[in-house]
């Protein structure tokens, strides 16, 4: 990316992947009502236990990473020690990581410096949020403060209205429609209604998406993510233990994370995430992977512009021509480059916490073809884009079908 | 005639000179003046201003005021906010791009969503209204000129 030791770094790097998944698990999403967060926690480490006979998850995991966004939601602050004990790990190490919506892509990174360090064998990562119980002003007013409080926040601005901002500035410069954008709610909606964990799963139109309510302009309602209660989890290890327990890892070939300026106003461009492109960057350099070899993709569509602006940041089209992707459908899980077939946060739902790992679940799933309807076939390289605000961070991943 | 920004604090003042800090800038708009911070090695112009100098680390700083005029980047119409805003919504906000070539975010007011138009022209005026508790910060916005 930016450093002065990439020579080293590829050699060491690209002679093998950086670790290996042998288990994922996912809660239901949705409005979990009367659960706690702990709780969905651990329904998502309970699948990824079951998943894995061979796995002692007593005696083999050392240690939790966990991406948790926001205390307010639960009050509840030190939560990693709390997951890790519904989990029944106690008394391994458990540390959270906190960066927004992309809390567990970071985590996962953490997972990876873990177990490559040499310090750890087995690890968990995960993330976790509980939400739908509080008012939709409370959860704006949360959410809001992954961005910066003294020149956005204290002047009205909420999540919702930074994408309407890159919204504007990519219609403006690109000509962009609102149409486009409700395309890939379309889409999105379309995969959810294929994933019987997802949120929402109910298909709509464009006439829906196009009529509902506004919420920031030129945003709408179909044009937002959901408002969601979920957790999830992988469990990582070095490659060479991969078989000990299961037959089909997926591994993990690249990763970067950058960051750039919290606030947006602050930033050279506002119709792209450089954070996000530099990550990409350094994902791709890792895995010696171009973006055209990827076969599936789980894109941070915290907004459907966002989907739109991550097209051309991952390098699957040229700056401005993400809406023509979504219009002539080349992101559908039939089309040529599949996005966000698990439903992506627009309708498989945005748990914020949980989101980085939720992606790369549905990309474990798709890599050992346990994707059932949505399933991508063949597919053998994978990619998850995680966003942390409104792009102050992001983390981006590459998978290969081990 | 645009004018030349204008350097707030004289050499001789030095040690007087007000903190670079977020505080600050919001006690300069209290006062109507919407100042950034200067870094003398780099010639950067700092907005939010910063104690440090994030191009070149350099501590040599002073306060610059800011041409209150500018174009309008991108804006939205905000709909649904947070529940201290609620009462104003819906409203509008922008990123200007002020003649200084630094860019600010805040309220677009006295025009209608429908009239508002990227690339339009913009001032910064000041809310003197300040809060009774943390933060003690006044609002600026943006209007036509």
């Amino acid at each position: 990316m930016h450093n002065t030791h990439s020579d080293w770094k590829d050699e060491f790097l690209v002679r093998k992947p950086l670790v290996s998944i042998v288990s994922a698990g996912l809660s239901k999403f949705g409005k979990r009502e009367g659960m706690y967060g702990r709780e969905i926690f651990a329904e998502a480490v309970k699948e990824a236990f079951e998943r894995s006979p061979n796995l002692n998850p007593k005696r083999d995991i050392e240690a939790l990473f966990v991406g948790h966004m926001g205390e307010s939601f639960e009050h509840q602050g030190h939560t990693a020690p709390t997951l890790l004990d519904w989990a029944g790990l106690l008394p391994i190490p458990a540390t959270r990581i906190e960066s927004a919506c992309s809390s567990s892509g970071a985590a996962l990174r953490c997972g990876i410096f873990a177990v490559l360090s040499g310090l750890h064998d087995i690890v968990m990562v995960g993330g976790v949020e509980k939400m739908t119980h509080r008012s939709t002003s409370d959860v704006t007013e949360f959410l809001a403060m992954a961005s910066d409080f003294p020149f956005e926040q204290w002047h009205g601005m909420t999540f919702p209205g930074l994408y309407a901002l890159m919204a504007t500035a990519h219609m403006h410069r690109y000509g962009t429609t609102e149409e486009q954008m409700a395309m890939v709610a379309v889409k999105n909606h379309h995969n959810g209604a294929l994933n019987p964990k997802a949120h929402m799963q109910k298909e709509i139109t464009l006439e829906k998406a196009m009529s509902s309510r506004m919420i920031a302009w030129p945003l709408k309602l179909y044009d937002c993510s959901l408002i969601t209660d979920g957790a999830s989890c992988l469990v990582l290890t070095k490659p060479e233990l991969a078989r000990k327990f299961t037959e089909t890892p997926v591994h993990i070939v690249g990763s970067g994370q950058a960051s750039d300026a919290i606030g947006l106003y602050e930033r050279e461009d506002f119709t792209t995430l450089k954070a996000a492109k530099l990550a990409a960057r350094e994902a791709y350099r890792m895995a010696k992977i171009e973006s055209r070899k990827v076969d599936v993709t789980e894109i941070h569509d915290c907004f459907t512009i966002a989907e739109i602006i991550a097209y051309e940041d991952l390098g699957f089209c040229k700056p401005g021509k993400g809406g023509d992707l979504a219009e002539k459908g080349t992101t559908t899980i039939e089309g040529e480059i599949p996005v966000n077939t698990s439903g992506g946060l627009k309708s498989k739902g945005h748990p914020v916490g949980a989101t980085g790992t939720a992606q790369a679940y549905e990309i474990y799933l798709q890599l050992t073809e346990q994707a059932e309807r949505r399933q991508v076939k063949g597919a053998e390289i994978g990619l998850t884009h995680n966003v942390g605000g409104s792009g102050a961070t992001a983390a981006v991943h590459l998978y290969r079908r081990g | 005639m645009p004018q030349q920004p204008c350097t707030f604090i004289g050499e001789d003042e030095m040690s007087e000179v007000p903190p670079f800090t977020i505080e600050q800038f919001y006690k300069f708009i209290s006062e109507k003046k919407l100042m950034a911070a200067k870094c003398l090695e780099c010639t950067s112009l700092l907005l939010p201003p910063r104690n440090i100098c994030p191009k070149c680390f350099s501590t040599n700083l002073e306060w610059t005021k800011l041409r209150k005029r500018g174009k309008l980047v991108t804006y939205t119409v905000i709909h649904i906010s947070p529940a201290q805003f609620q009462p104003m919504a819906p409203y509008s906000i922008g990123i200007v791009k002020l003649e200084d070539d630094l860019h600010l975010l805040g309220m677009i007011r006295g025009v209608k969503p429908k009239k508002i138009k990227v690339g339009m022209d913009l001032i910064v005026d000041f809310d003197t209204d300040l809060p009774s508790q943390w933060p003690v910060w006044p609002q600026y916005f943006f209007k036509p000129p």
